[in-house]
């Protein structure tokens, strides 16, 4: 294959006092601020409807598992195009969304859609969590005279959360990898921003090293603070400790 | 492989290794002679040039010409029953899937500029556009200077993409550009309502035009910001195979087969809404026809 290589590409200037690696750079943040909100969403929403599917209560629990089931089972990518062309359709403010920045506009439906997405999946491991610890300990709290809204903030969840933590750093990492998605939406993030990089200097393999290399790096980070955590927070006498 | 096949292919290797022709063929040619299998890149909607009618049937102004240059191969590979294999590209993917061999030749709204040279080679040119607006009736919209700070959308991997950032960043126009996937995509964009005009090759505005619900609610306006020469992406460096498909052109624009099918893409009703684009012919295409050649606009 005669293909010319060029690692100098990153350093070529690509619009005013701009150079390709600003913009590869500026995905590579785009992507992260993607991540971490999405990641904020899922973990709430996900610990939300977790608790919701282990509650006594019979239409909590229904409205737990209907969303995860709705969520779970529609690809990514059709999730995405409805939270970005038909959910602007449907609302009544919907022509006020469109007016909207476009990157705003880009990056609000990719957090959501994310957030959401991902919340069915936490969701699955935060009750698997909670079912995992022996029906002792609820009951023990509930015999303590505990409400059972004290037993999960004080007993359950600690222990749940702890539990789940390595499970939980694989739906993390998923996150990042699956905000690529947004770049059919037209938002430049990091796999986006590869692809113009591509388009605007015809140089394919060393843009997609580039990108791979930095998706590689963002996933170390969050593996070493997820690691962090797990080690912290572990219990003496259960999985993972020493 | 039944015996028969097996027997024919063992035939065919001994002939090939006995030629002493074949053995002169080389890059493409060779690899097309090889394997009995040419692989062709085909667009979803490059609307007039190269566009599918739903399912796997392709159409257009460049398929056309890609399918007399597909005929020229079998007949200079004395191949008549090659296949052809059609593989559905997106401007993002076409240059380096040409380059790792995947697809073999592209013909159908690929700009040749100097860049993309030092990457892929490129046929005789087969149109000539210019970069302009489409915007809907009554926008207000007349030239590319109306644009300051409103949303603009474009396709992304064109050159219509680099020229509006080029001139946002230049002119401090602060104008928000949406890059989508494909010129389909982009024109739902403009008729959503998430931006005001749409900046693209005048031909293929006209495409998506033809395309719209009501056609006579989008006028193309502008200034072009640039003329560009469209021709069939190959393989760099592959001069025979070049020769094959620069003949081809050549031979259909001088000898005035091109000028019918010009006017039965772009000044005739086509399919999939029966749609005269009404797409006049310019002073830059009556020049080419006279005088074939492969030289970009920007060098």
């Amino acid at each position: 294959m005669n293909y010319h290589w060029n690692w100098h590409v990153f350093f070529q200037s690509a619009a005013k006092n701009q150079t390709y690696l600003d913009w590869l750079i500026s995905g590579a943040l785009t992507t992260l601020a993607l991540g971490l909100l999405a990641w904020a969403i899922a973990l709430v929403l996900g610990a939300i409807l977790g608790v919701m599917r282990t509650v006594p209560n019979r239409g909590l629990r229904a409205i737990g598992a209907t969303y995860v089931e709705l969520f779970r089972n529609i690809p990514l990518l059709v999730q995405l195009f409805i939270w970005y062309f038909v959910l602007p359709e449907l609302l009544p403010f919907g022509d006020a969304i469109k007016q909207m920045n476009p990157f705003a506009q880009q990056f609000l439906a990719a957090v959501l859609c994310l957030g959401t997405f991902t919340a069915a999946r936490v969701c699955e491991q935060v009750r698997s969590g909670i079912i995992s610890l022996p029906r002792g300990q609820k009951n023990a709290g509930l015999a303590l005279g505990l409400t059972l809204r004290q037993t999960y903030g004080h007993v359950l969840l600690p222990m749940a959360f702890r539990i789940i933590v390595p499970p939980l750093t694989s739906e993390f990492l998923n996150v990042f990898k699956n905000s690529a998605v947004a770049s059919t939406i037209g938002l430049l993030e990091l796999a986006a921003q590869g692809r113009q990089l591509v388009d605007y200097t015809a140089q394919p393999y060393e843009s997609f090293i580039a990108v791979t290399l930095l998706y590689v790096v963002i996933n170390l980070a969050v593996m070493a603070v997820m690691r962090w955590i797990e080690q912290r927070t572990r219990v003496p006498g259960y999985i993972g400790s020493k | 492989m039944n015996l028969s096949k097996f027997i024919a292919v063992a035939i065919g290797v001994g002939t090939f290794a006995g030629a002493v022709h074949a053995a002169e063929l080389t890059g493409t040619l060779k690899k097309v002679k090889d394997s009995g299998v040419i692989t062709l890149g085909v667009r979803e909607s490059s609307i007039p040039f190269n566009y599918s009618l739903g399912g796997v049937k392709q159409v257009g102004y460049s398929y056309d010409i890609m399918m007399r240059a597909v005929d020229a191969i079998k007949e200079q590979l004395k191949m008549p029953n090659l296949q052809v294999k059609e593989i559905p590209v997106t401007p993002q993917n076409r240059i380096t899937l040409i380059q790792n061999g995947t697809v073999d030749m592209e013909c159908s709204s690929t700009t040749n500029n100097v860049e993309r040279e030092k990457q892929v080679g490129f046929s005789d040119t087969i149109f000539i556009i210019g970069t302009r607006l489409m915007t809907k009736k009554g926008s207000g919209i007349k030239d590319f200077a109306d644009l300051k700070g409103k949303n603009v959308v474009t396709t992304a991997g064109t050159t219509s993409e680099r020229l509006l950032r080029k001139m946002n960043d230049e002119k401090n126009m602060g104008m928000n550009i949406i890059s989508a996937k494909e010129h389909g995509q982009s024109f739902l964009t403009l008729e959503s309502g998430r931006a005001v005009a749409f900046m693209m090759d005048d031909a293929l505005l006209y495409g998506e035009r033809a395309k719209a619900r009501n056609p006579n609610d989008w006028v193309v306006v502008g200034t072009p910001q640039s003329h560009e020469a469209y021709g069939c992406m190959l393989r760099r460096d592959d001069a025979p195979f070049k020769k094959v498909v620069d003949t081809t052109i050549a031979k259909m624009m001088t000898s005035g087969q091109i000028e019918p099918l010009y006017h039965k893409w772009f000044e005739s009703p086509i399919p999939p809404k029966g749609l005269n684009l009404n797409f006049p012919l310019s002073d830059d295409m009556k020049q080419l026809f006279k005088h074939p050649n492969d030289k970009p606009f920007d060098e």
